[in-house]
């Protein structure tokens, strides 16, 4: 098949037209962020807001709200609940997540077992890009685009908030509230990658771009521009994959995103001098 | 006669149920190199945290340049160089960045940077000679070449103060003498340094003013006079080792 046609001709559906363009925007929003978040040593932060967001989905469900509000709901209930714990007891943080998360995605599997089909639990578990509506589509681009935007924008203040805290403190940044903003930014993100990838492997996306980014330059704008070359890459292959070998999207996009961080790896390991 | 630089009244600190520091008082004068010596653990970052407003004190009051510590922030009064092991050197920024952070005070919301902030930068990296260096990334460089840059964010802020965590960990003799030459310098241009350290050594010569931490000032005072051995054997639990007293 010519090259041109493979390309386009997924392209003829809507729903796959659909899928690319979420897919990318996912691809893009969580690139940007990784690379905030593996800077500032949050990985964990994101995996526990990821999973702390099912029993919001299933609730959501239930009451027939947008998904997206249940979940972000959840996702600040997560945030709040890690830090007034680590705040008030001498648990260290990383197990105050590990019992947070668990004890929600556990709650989202109990009243998943109750109330939602296995097709349902497997959407929202692994994604399910290929049947988003034009509705949510909409919804998931313009929130994503929304979140990119002020990240970038802000994303001097980010990056200092993740180099030097006491600093930026010192001299009289607000801090705090820019460290709870990025949580938002982080909750809205995780929410709106739900349908792409699912509540498994947002956390992939938000890790892997940045990490792979970090290994091949030593300059903040270029890892935020390698970080987003590479998720998209990844979100087309995911795409186009799901569409000729009948696989899942979002574990291709995620396989993807992988493989090249083992490539990088690799090749730094045989190259590198150091 | 003139007001302090610093004045700590009756300060106390407590992180959770641990006191870090109680009923502590001091005052800096301005335009001195004073010495805050302590074992680990003994209140100095505390201390220095407490100066910035980075924490607030359980009681007691802080003066930093006459304002409360809120306002010395606004103003930029004070700058902190942090222990080595506290920053991340992988981090992927450069030297000239990380000088420009000096300037977060004085840019808009976006922080965006102006050919004033960029004058600042250079004249500040010019006085602690590592312009020769602004592009590299921070973790490239030399233990006394970071810290000079952490001095030279300091000098881009306009700080009165700097405070210093540590400064002398990690260095070798060379760079640290390199490294007191250059805040002896500073401090004759008018500046106030504050250095917390474990390390004794060096002190005496360097320091204007020792002040003897161990949970509350033990003593403060001009150094010849501070610096003896009765009261820094009290401070350190008595296990001194190869310290020479005058």
């Amino acid at each position: 098949m010519p090259l041109l046609d493979f390309i386009i001709e997924p392209l003829q559906y809507s729903f796959m037209f659909k899928a690319l363009i979420v897919s990318t925007v996912v691809g893009i929003t969580c690139a940007i962020l990784s690379c905030f978040l593996i800077l500032k040593g949050w990985s964990l932060l994101g995996d526990a807001i990821s999973h702390a967001v099912l029993p919001g989905v299933v609730l959501a469900y239930m009451l027939g709200i947008p998904f997206g509000l249940g979940a972000f709901t959840f996702a600040m209930i997560a945030v709040i609940l890690i830090g007034f714990i680590k705040s008030n007891s001498k648990i260290k943080e990383d197990a105050v997540m590990g019992i947070v998360f668990t004890t929600l995605f556990a709650l989202g599997l109990m009243l998943i077992s109750k109330i939602v089909s296995s097709v349902d639990l497997t959407h929202v578990l692994f994604g399910e890009v290929l049947g988003i509506s034009t509705e949510s589509a909409w919804y998931t681009v313009s929130i994503l685009a929304l979140v990119s935007a002020i990240v970038l924008i802000f994303q001097r203040v980010f990056m200092i908030f993740a180099f030097d805290p006491a600093h930026a403190q010192s001299v009289g940044l607000p801090i705090t509230f820019i460290h709870y903003a990025f949580l938002v930014l982080l909750a809205i993100t995780i929410t709106g990658s739900i349908q792409t990838v699912g509540i498994i492997l947002v956390i992939a996306m938000l890790i892997t771009p940045g990490s792979t980014a970090f290994l091949l330059t030593k300059r903040f704008p270029v890892m935020l521009q390698i970080a987003v070359a590479i998720s998209v890459l990844s979100s087309i292959v995911g795409t186009y994959a799901s569409y000729y070998f009948d696989v899942a999207t979002g574990g291709t996009i995620v396989f993807t995103q992988g493989i090249i961080f083992l490539l990088v790896f690799s090749y730094q390991k045989a190259f590198s001098p150091n | 006669m003139q007001t302090p630089s610093i004045l700590l009244k009756n300060v106390s600190v407590s992180y959770g149920k641990t006191k870090a520091l109680f009923d502590t008082s001091i005052e800096i004068p301005y335009h001195t190199f004073t010495g805050v010596i302590g074992m680990n653990g003994a209140g100095k970052s505390t201390l220095f945290k407490v100066i910035m407003g980075l924490i607030k004190p359980d009681q007691g009051e802080v003066i930093v340049c006459g304002d409360d510590t809120k306002t010395a922030q606004k103003h930029g009064h004070v700058a902190y160089v942090p222990q080595t092991e506290l920053v991340d050197w992988d981090f992927p920024i450069s030297v000239y960045k990380v000088v420009m952070m000096g300037r977060l005070g004085s840019q808009n919301i976006l922080k965006t940077i102006t050919s004033v902030d960029d004058k600042y930068v250079i004249d500040a990296l010019t006085q602690v000679n590592m312009l020769d260096f602004k592009d590299k990334q921070i973790g490239e460089l030399s233990g006394g070449q970071k810290k000079r840059v952490f001095v030279a964010r300091a000098l881009a802020q306009g700080a009165d103060i700097l405070l210093l965590d540590e400064p002398f960990a990690g260095l070798d003799a060379t760079s640290e003498r390199s490294l007191i030459d250059l805040l002896v310098s500073l401090k004759e241009k008018g500046k106030t340094i504050i250095l917390a350290t474990h390390d004794l050594l060096s002190l005496p010569e360097t320091c204007d003013n020792v002040a003897l931490i161990r949970y509350t000032v033990v003593a403060h005072g001009p150094t010849k006079e501070v610096f003896t051995k009765e009261l820094v054997s009290k401070t350190f639990d008595g296990l001194l080792h190869n310290i020479k007293f005058d």
